[in-house]
This record gives structure tokens, sequence and C-alpha cells, in this order.
């Protein structure tokens, strides 16, 4: 039998279905990985008695002739921003302390359906606010990348835990949720595939609601093609959303593989920032020049309010943060403090079961909503947002794609940059703007830094166009050839 | 604009957090540099601008006003942090307790 957990989905799926092995020996050998790296603090709630239950029920299907598709059998981990019936449900906050919900997430649901087996729930920033998970309450996770010197590096945010589980190999791959690249940032800093679907193409009813208008479930994996797969049992239109898009399901792997010749691929000129990484800069130009002998054609764009994209998002996420965070008061779940009166209990509850970084989102957004700053902030915000949404409509008149790096940094050491909220937001220069334009985005592992760290370009779609966006992808996969493995480091 | 302490107090409330006194200055501080640094956003345009509403391109679904759900009263309970509000509590289980509202 070969090494399970040196698999990704495509080939164990082929695996089981040869019946070299079974789901129930494939989950048992990553339950195995995953109590070996505690350490790692991948996960904030394991779950090895159902998912050994899912895997013998999935063994039953095959016996019996009925699999439900490439992913029954296949171990993967879930966000714990994802809702799952009777199963511990934290949002990585205080404040769900003992949550246990009563129902399960659409997207949760659809993977169960399509014969998936959940390992456990995995840590992140508090209600994914972060690029660290250095803000979770039940602390940071570890990537199990290391720099050379040696220092415990943060797998990013806010899908970190979910990062660290398919990069140390404890899961195949890994639900997230990107509210402002907090799946691809992630995948960045772990030499993984992080993908953000066209806003409404998975449901988001049942996940922890951060900022409405900008989430967007999505995979973590090790390959485009498992990215594909996974997005396929998680996508699909659901009306208990009603941003649910009414589209069809396309099979995102359908192109993967089919040559690029021809396909235009942008280049935002306005995302070449001052100061930017040397190192950054190159592996963008060598990703340029990937693509191109691959046959694509690519050309310089402008999308000139670029720069305006991340304090936009520092206004509309708040916003809507604290008017989603208002529900987490003591009264119905989670953790309540008493008080003699129900504005005491009210504060008293929120001040005890919310972290720092919560606080200062919350309080962000509660000043720009405010009576006499609404139109200054908020409506100014909504604005500029247009003016995002429209540069890139104007540059999908020209082009298929967008090339640009994932993040300005690899991965940086637990710790850093906790004092500088600011320096902190800036992880997301390169990702957000597509958060706030509703586009498919995915990053790929394209290289190593100097430190021996992993590196990610990012690709960028029309809405809906998914199918496009993993082909491109694949071919940039297919031409960085990223081997590299955090155990290669030692 | 910078934040001081009072605005921040006066936000918190309307948050309903409950801050230490010692953490007041600290987040003025961190707030005005957040705040200082969205403001950029004045420099831009937007005359004429209509402010984005929605994020897609959708006709917002519609279905017939009907109830499709309910009747769940012991999973709308079953996470209440008040143990005596459990529904099996016959004696008086089926709902939320709070501190007293009336006097």
């Amino acid at each position: 039998m070969s090494d399970l957990s040196s698999l990704t989905i495509a080939t164990a799926a082929k695996g089981l279905e040869a019946g070299d092995f079974s789901a129930e020996e494939l989950t048992q050998a990553h339950l195995v990985a995953m109590e070996q790296s505690r350490d790692l603090n991948a996960f904030i709630t394991e779950t090895p008695e159902l998912a050994l239950e899912l895997a013998r029920a999935s063994d039953k299907r095959r016996a019996k002739g009925e699999v439900q598709g490439p992913l029954d059998g296949i171990p993967i981990a879930i966000k714990d921003l994802f809702c799952t019936k009777g199963v511990l449900t934290t949002a990585a906050s205080h404040i769900l302390d003992g949550f246990t919900p009563p129902y399960e997430s659409t997207v949760t649901a659809n993977l169960k359906t399509a014969g998936a087996v959940m390992m456990g729930k995995t840590n992140l920033d508090e209600f994914a606010m972060g690029s660290s998970n250095m803000s979770s309450y039940y602390g940071p996770v570890k990537n199990p990348w290391r720099g050379k010197d040696g220092k415990d590096l943060v797998p990013g945010g806010s899908s970190g835990g979910s990062a660290a589980a398919v990069a140390g190999r404890l899961c195949l791959g890994a639900t997230g949720t990107d509210t402002g690249g907090s799946i691809r940032q992630p995948a960045a800093f772990s030499g993984l595939v992080g993908m953000k679907p066209t806003y409404g193409r998975c449901s988001r009813w049942g996940v922890v609601a951060f900022a409405s208008s900008l989430d967007q479930p999505g995979p973590l994996t090790r390959s485009v093609e498992d990215a594909a797969i996974l997005l396929g049992g998680m996508a699909g239109y659901d009306d208990k959303d009603s941003t649910s898009a009414q589209v069809e399901t396309p099979d995102f792997t359908s192109a993967l593989g089919d040559n690029i010749k021809g396909l235009k691929v942008g280049i935002p000129r306005e995302y070449t920032m001052d100061g930017m990484a040397k190192e950054i800069q190159v592996l963008w130009d060598q990703g340029v020049q990937w693509l191109k002998d691959a046959g694509a054609e690519c050309i310089e764009v402008s999308l000139p309010n670029t720069k305006h994209a991340l304090p936009t998002y520092y206004i509309v996420a708040p916003a809507e943060a604290s008017s989603n965070l208002a529900r987490y008061d003591g009264v119905r779940y989670g953790l309540r403090v008493e008080g003699d009166t129900l504005d005491d209990m009210y504060e008293a509850t929120r001040g005890e079961g919310f972290g720092d970084e919560v606080i200062r989102r919350v309080l962000i957004g509660t000043y720009v909503l405010s009576a006499g700053y609404y139109d200054a902030y908020y409506i100014k915000a909504q604005q500029v947002r247009t003016l995002i949404a429209e540069d890139f409509r104007k540059a999908f008149n020209e082009v298929d794609v967008l090339l640009t790096p994932t993040a300005p940094s690899a991965a940086f050491a637990i710790g850093e940059k906790m004092d500088d909220p600011v320096a902190m937001y800036l992880n997301d220069v390169f990702t957000v703007p597509a958060s706030l334009a509703g586009l498919p985005a995915i990053s790929v592992p394209a290289g190593l830094d100097g430190n021996g760290l992993p590196l990610g370009l990012h690709l960028i779609a029309k809405p809906f166009d998914e199918v496009t966006l993993f082909q491109a992808a694949h071919a940039l996969e297919a031409a960085a050839g990223f081997e590299a493995r955090p155990e290669d480091m030692a | 604009m910078s934040l001081d302490k009072d605005t921040v107090k006066k936000i918190a409330y309307l948050a309903r957090i409950r801050l230490a006194d010692d953490a007041l200055d600290g987040l003025a501080d961190e707030l005005s540099n957040i705040i200082g640094w969205v403001e950029r956003l004045a420099e831009v345009d937007t005359d004429g601008v209509a402010p984005m509403t929605s994020v897609a391109d959708m006709s917002w679904p519609r279905r017939d006003d009907a109830i499709t759900d309910g009747n769940k009263t012991e999973d709308v309970l079953l996470n209440a942090p008040d143990p005596e509000t459990a529904p099996e509590d016959s004696s008086g289980g089926g709902f939320y307790t709070v501190p007293k509202v009336l006097e």
C-alpha cells in the first residue's frame, strides 16, 4: 500500500475505486497523522469517531455500487465557522462557548451528501477576522513550514487551521471561508491551492457571518484539480441563502489540462506596489513568462482604484461585522456573563466574550455607521466599491483572467505584526479587490522565497467563470512544478 | 480624525461592549490610526457614483409567502445559557431568561 498521506483527492479517489485501500484505512491513516501533529493546533475539535463512522458508511456504499462521486470516502477538515449538527462550533471565539448547532450548514450538508469524511473542525482567527490565525481564542496555529532560522511561523488567516491541516497532511482537503483573502493568503503561506468562488456560488447558510456581502466559502487543497473537485461538492443554489446564485454548477474540472493558447491574461499595472519585496516581483514576472510560454497572451491592464480597495474594505467589512455580531448578546446561546440589568449583561458578555481584534472591528464598524458619520464613511466606501467593481468590468472586456501576486510576503513568525493592526491588514492588499467585486480567484503555489518558504500567484476571473479560472490555474501549476514539502526543510 | 477616550467610550456603549478604563487610551490610538488610514478615501471623486448595494448582478428570488419551517422549540432552546430554560424543564421551560427589564 502506498503512503496514504501523500495522496491527493484525485489519486485517493482512484485508489478507492481500484480497491487499493478502503475509506476506513484512508481515514485511519489521517487520524494517526492528526494525532501526531497536535502541536500544530490546527483543529479546535477533532471528530475521529464520526470520521470512522462516515468512512465505514462510504465503504458500504462502495460495496453496493452506490458511490456518490470523487469525494466519497475522502477525509477532509471543516473550518470551525461552518455550523455542524451536533458538533461544537466556535468561530474560535469565547463568546460561542459550548455552542452545538442543531442544524448543518448547506456547504457541509452538500459535502456529506457527496460522501466526504469530516475529520474535525479547524482553528481560525476569531470570527474569521485576521491574517495570521493569532486572534483565535483557542491559540495560534503553527505553519508546518518553518523558516531557515527555525522560528514557528503563522499559517496565515483566517483559514489558518484548514491550511495547516492540509499542508501538514492531516487531511486531503479542507473548507475555508474568504472575506478579504482568508482562503488565498493562508494557501500562499502554506504552499497550497486556495480558491474563493464567485460571490453566490456557495451558500452562506449556516456559516457564521462576518461580512455578509463579502463572505464566501471555498476549498483549500494540495492541487488545482483537487480544488475543482472539492468546490464541486460544496457549490450549488440554496433557497435558504437569498444571495445564493441561481446558476448551474458546472463540472469545474472540465477544462483542466486544456491548452491555454490564446487565453488573454491581464497584468494589472497598479498591483506593483511601492516597497514591494523584490522576490514577489520576480515571481510575478516569472508567472507572466510561464503563461506566455504556455501560449497565453499577456496584456497590461489598468485597475486605477486598486489602492483604494483596502481602506474601502476596512470600512465595509467592520460595518457589516458590527451588525452581524450584534446577535451575540448572552441571551440565547454561548457565553453569558451575568449583570444586574439587561444592558449590564450585554456589555459584560460582549466585553469578556470578544477578543481584541473583534472588539476593534466592531468598534470601527459601529463608529462608521453612527449618526453623522454614515455618509462620510460607509456610503463613501460603497461608492468607491462601485468604482473598483467597474475597473474589473472594464478590464474583463479585454482579458479572460488577471494574474497578480497573492500576498506581499511569505509567512511571518508567530507574534509578529501584532502591535500594528494596519500592518497586518496590508497582508490582504492583493486579495481584497476581487473580494469587493465578488469575483472568483485562486492562489497557486509558485515558488519559494530566499528563506525556503512558499509563495503564491493569484488569478482572478469573471463572475461565474470558475472553469476558465481553474484551467489557467492548472496551466500555472504545471509550469511552476511546485513540489516542495514542509518536511523537506529539516 | 482622531478618536478620543470619550468617543471610544461612547461607541463601546453603542456596541454594548464593556471596556476596562485602562484599555481606552490604547484603543483610542489604534482606532484613530485605522480611521486616519481609511480616511484616504476622501480624495476619491465619487460625485454621481451610486453606492454598491449588491455585489452580484442578480434578480432577487421570490417564493410563496408560506410557512416552511417552525415548531422547533427544543432546537431553538438547545443552547440557551440558562439551564432553567431547557424545554424538558416542564415547570418553567420553553423560554429564555434575562435580567428584569420592567420595574
